[in-house]
């Protein structure tokens, strides 16, 4: 009977109506249309593209990236002048994009944990304050925020020259209009900020890795401290095995003062450590090192911005972990930092990350915005001036896209990573 | 079979946007308005005024090619655009002609396909400092910064100038001459560089002009004009001829006021032609006949847009130098109206 009903039953052969009105092919149907309509649309994109670059005379490619780029650029991490490539200003502009989205991402974290806990702090005025912080950076354009700390930096601080001290000046014992601080090391002007620069004297030399020179003294210098902290750890673990075996933690706080520091210092020492600091010239500053303004002005601004929205989500993330979790951690005998950094952080992490990487990547995509104040990043030299020299605007913003995602790509690969390894492990 | 049809329709859809782009000239008679790009604001050259109404050097040309076009000077919409973002408004069609201060180079002309069609002001780029700096020459100025707007031909001079004198200095970058003179005024750079009009009409803005020096280093050629896109040849002709009218009209001394008893009473042939009383001068672009003595009754000759914008009575002050006729030793010169 079974067998006879689903022979009989219609749509054993397969007939063209079928694919509307049989729910089975149905959704296969739409999706297929769907495909179809959106290749369509990406193909009369890239054909009308194509047709009115010829109809201009104009030609799709690359080859100008290996011109000679022509122009200076202020800040420079990696070496440039302008003989270089196009292709190397646009390594300079990425490296300028790095260094404000890297440190950017750093402090905001740093600011929305703190001003995310203080939030919630029990008392009154602390609370109020970070609530107001939070409402004021949250609710004002970011662009409004860089240009409010550029503008008063450029103003208000003294020009180069008012640092002068002339003979006459000398001879009527007045004194210079501004000065430097901090021990005459550090001058503030309305250029940037003019701080001493680490120099030694005995140097190990550079390597150039795909024309990016890495610093083998900095690198030495990094691997010295590296093995400083393993050494530490080696001993506070003997430490702790002592105290378990025997109940008394031996004292271990000048060997680890020790061995944190003497070998460093040691290692300066033996380099010739020395700080090469700022002097006046005719009109700038010279030596040392210059942290301009627009830098300063871009990365506060980003960093108090995305710091306010980080507040938010570590604020939501502390108040998901239960209340019982806190009474629980208090009946144990923890004090309120240790529960919170015991207790409550590491369960809030898992609410906190997913969120927290979207505001990654908008810090990151944001430091475009550093053209309004003349900081030169990716936009500035690939999607400005390259652009603007070249005429090849097609070309510059597809590969400034390209270039954007990759990053935005990687900072959130490495954040799921990192999730992934705080999650809530489900055995 | 379907697929073939559909390129086919592509082809067509392609072909035709090409067609529409290259007859400016039909488009904006159609429009019933020029869309010109000027600059965000160069005082003398192309600036709103106080009520809103833009004026200047380059601003007059686009007033009289929408007189000689559409017989109405007024019938002009203007697209500030800065240095980065100027080609690009060209180049897709967001503006009919730029007319602000734009270099005439080779790579302009060719890769970025677009035309000179005239040189409205023969310019050289120079560098302002101010007074109590104490320098009186550009070869003083190793190690100083430098703000500079970026996107401009002066961007390269300036780096090419201090490479070939040795010297060394830090640029920076600003997006348009406003931000330039508030960074420069502020102190974030020792020295402006752009074309010495350009510096000439931002020291007569600044608050105190006296205080700011114009080095007498001129250290390249800029040949600013107006620009049409590559291609559309006749849209070229009418751009570049209604320049020539304003030029021809300063040399055979016909101005806004008599223009009108100039093509009553005149006999010479050249300014007969050239103010449509008799020929088919205008029609050879497809203009009207009396195009060009509108564009001449709206805004003047050459010399009296000069003098009424950036000239020695403005406060901006420039001798007319190498924009002086070609009768009176300087480089401006119109090929004949015939």
């Amino acid at each position: 009977m079974h067998m006879a009903m689903a022979s009989d039953a219609p749509g054993n052969e397969f007939r063209l109506g079928m694919l509307i009105y049989d729910t089975r092919y149905r959704s296969l149907t739409i999706q297929v249309i769907v495909l179809i309509l959106f290749g369509l649309a990406v193909a009369w994109l890239l054909n009308n593209t194509v047709q009115n670059l010829e109809a201009k005379g104009r030609t799709f490619n690359y080859g100008f990236l290996w011109q000679r780029a022509g122009y200076d650029i202020q800040q420079q991490l990696i070496p440039y002048t302008n003989d270089s490539t196009h292709f190397r200003a646009l390594l300079v502009g990425l490296m300028n994009t790095l260094v404000v989205a890297i440190l950017g991402c750093i402090g905001a974290t740093i600011v929305g944990i703190i001003v995310g806990v203080l939030r919630l702090s029990k008392n009154w005025l602390v609370s109020k304050l970070m609530t107001i912080y939070v409402e004021i950076f949250r609710n004002i354009p970011l662009l409004l925020w860089i240009l409010f700390i550029f503008v008063p930096l450029g103003e208000l601080a003294p020009n180069p020259t008012d640092f002068r001290v002339t003979e006459e000046m000398q001879a009527a014992g007045e004194e210079p209009r501004a000065s430097m601080i901090l021990f005459d090391t550090v001058a503030i002007t309305a250029r940037g900020v003019n701080a001493p620069y680490p120099l030694l004297e005995r140097p190990l030399g550079t390597v150039d890795v795909a024309g990016i020179p890495f610093n083998l003294s900095v690198l030495a210098f990094l691997a010295v401290v590296g093995a400083s902290f393993y050494a530490n750890s080696l001993i506070r673990r003997r430490a702790r095995a002592v105290q378990e075996a025997t109940g008394v933690r031996p004292v271990i706080w000048w060997k680890s003062l020790l061995i944190l520091f003497a070998p460093a210092i040691v290692f300066l020492w033996a380099l010739g450590f020395h700080l090469e600091v700022p002097e006046l010239t005719r009109f700038n500053f010279s030596g040392g090192v210059l942290v301009q303004n627009s830098f300063i002005a871009l990365l506060i601004a980003l960093i108090l911005y995305t710091g306010a929205f980080i507040a938010e989500i570590v604020r939501a993330g502390i108040l998901a972990v239960s209340k019982g979790q806190t009474e629980a951690a208090f009946a144990l005998g923890l004090r309120p930092n240790r529960t919170m950094s015991l207790i409550i952080l590491p369960q809030a992490l898992r609410v906190i990350i997913p969120p927290l990487i979207s505001q990654f990547l908008n810090l990151t995509k944001n430091t475009s915005l550093g053209i309004a104040v003349s900081y030169l990043d990716l936009r500035g030299t690939l999607g400005g001036i390259t652009l603007n020299q070249t005429g090849r605007e097609l070309e510059c913003m597809l590969l400034m896209m390209l270039i954007y995602l990759i990053i935005s790509l990687i900072i959130s690969s490495l954040m799921n990573i990192y999730n992934r390894s705080v999650r809530l492990k489900e055995r | 079979m379907k697929r073939s049809v559909f390129f086919g329709a592509l082809t067509v859809a392609g072909l035709a946007a090409g067609a529409s782009a290259a007859a400016t000239l039909d488009e904006v008679k159609a429009r019933g308005e020029l869309i010109c790009g000027s600059n965000t604001g160069l005082a003398g050259f192309g600036a709103p005024d106080a009520s809103g109404n833009w004026q200047g050097f380059d601003v007059a040309l686009c007033k009289a090619l929408g007189a000689s076009v559409l017989g109405d000077a007024t019938k002009v919409r203007f697209v500030p655009t800065t240095g980065e973002t100027r080609f690009t408004a060209l180049a897709s069609g967001e503006v009919d002609v730029l007319i602000r201060n734009s270099t005439w180079t080779l790579t302009r002309d060719t890769e970025l396909a677009f035309d000179f069609v005239a040189v409205n002001y023969y310019d050289g780029q120079g560098f302002m400092v101010k007074r109590d700096l104490g320098v009186s020459s550009a070869k003083e100025l190793d190690g100083a910064t430098v703000c500079i707007q970026t996107g401009t031909t002066t961007e390269l001079n300036l780096a090419d100038f201090f490479k070939s004198n040795n010297m060394t200095y830090t640029p920076v970058n600003v997006a348009d001459d406003s931000e330039a003179q508030r960074q420069y005024l502020a102190g974030a750079c020792d020295a402006y560089t752009t074309d010495a009009s350009g510096l000439a009409a931002s020291r007569a803005t600044m608050p105190d002009p006296g205080s700011h020096v114009i080095l007498p280093e001129i250290i390249s050629k800029e040949p600013l004009g107006p620009v049409v896109r590559h291609g559309d040849n006749n849209w070229g002709d009418v751009v570049r001829w209604t320049y020539y009218a304003l030029l021809t009209a300063e040399e055979k001394g016909i101005t806004a006021a008599n223009v009108e008893e100039v093509a009553a009473s005149s006999t010479d042939p050249e300014v007969r032609r050239l103010l449509g009383v008799e020929g088919d001068m205008g029609a050879k672009l497809g203009l009207d006949p009396d195009a060009f003595k509108r564009a001449i009754a709206a805004v003047g000759n050459y010399g009296e847009v000069f003098e009424a914008n950036v000239g020695e009575a403005t406060p901006i002050g420039l001798a007319r130098g190498l924009n002086a006729l070609w009768t009176q030793g300087g480089l401006q010169y119109a090929p004949p109206f015939r």
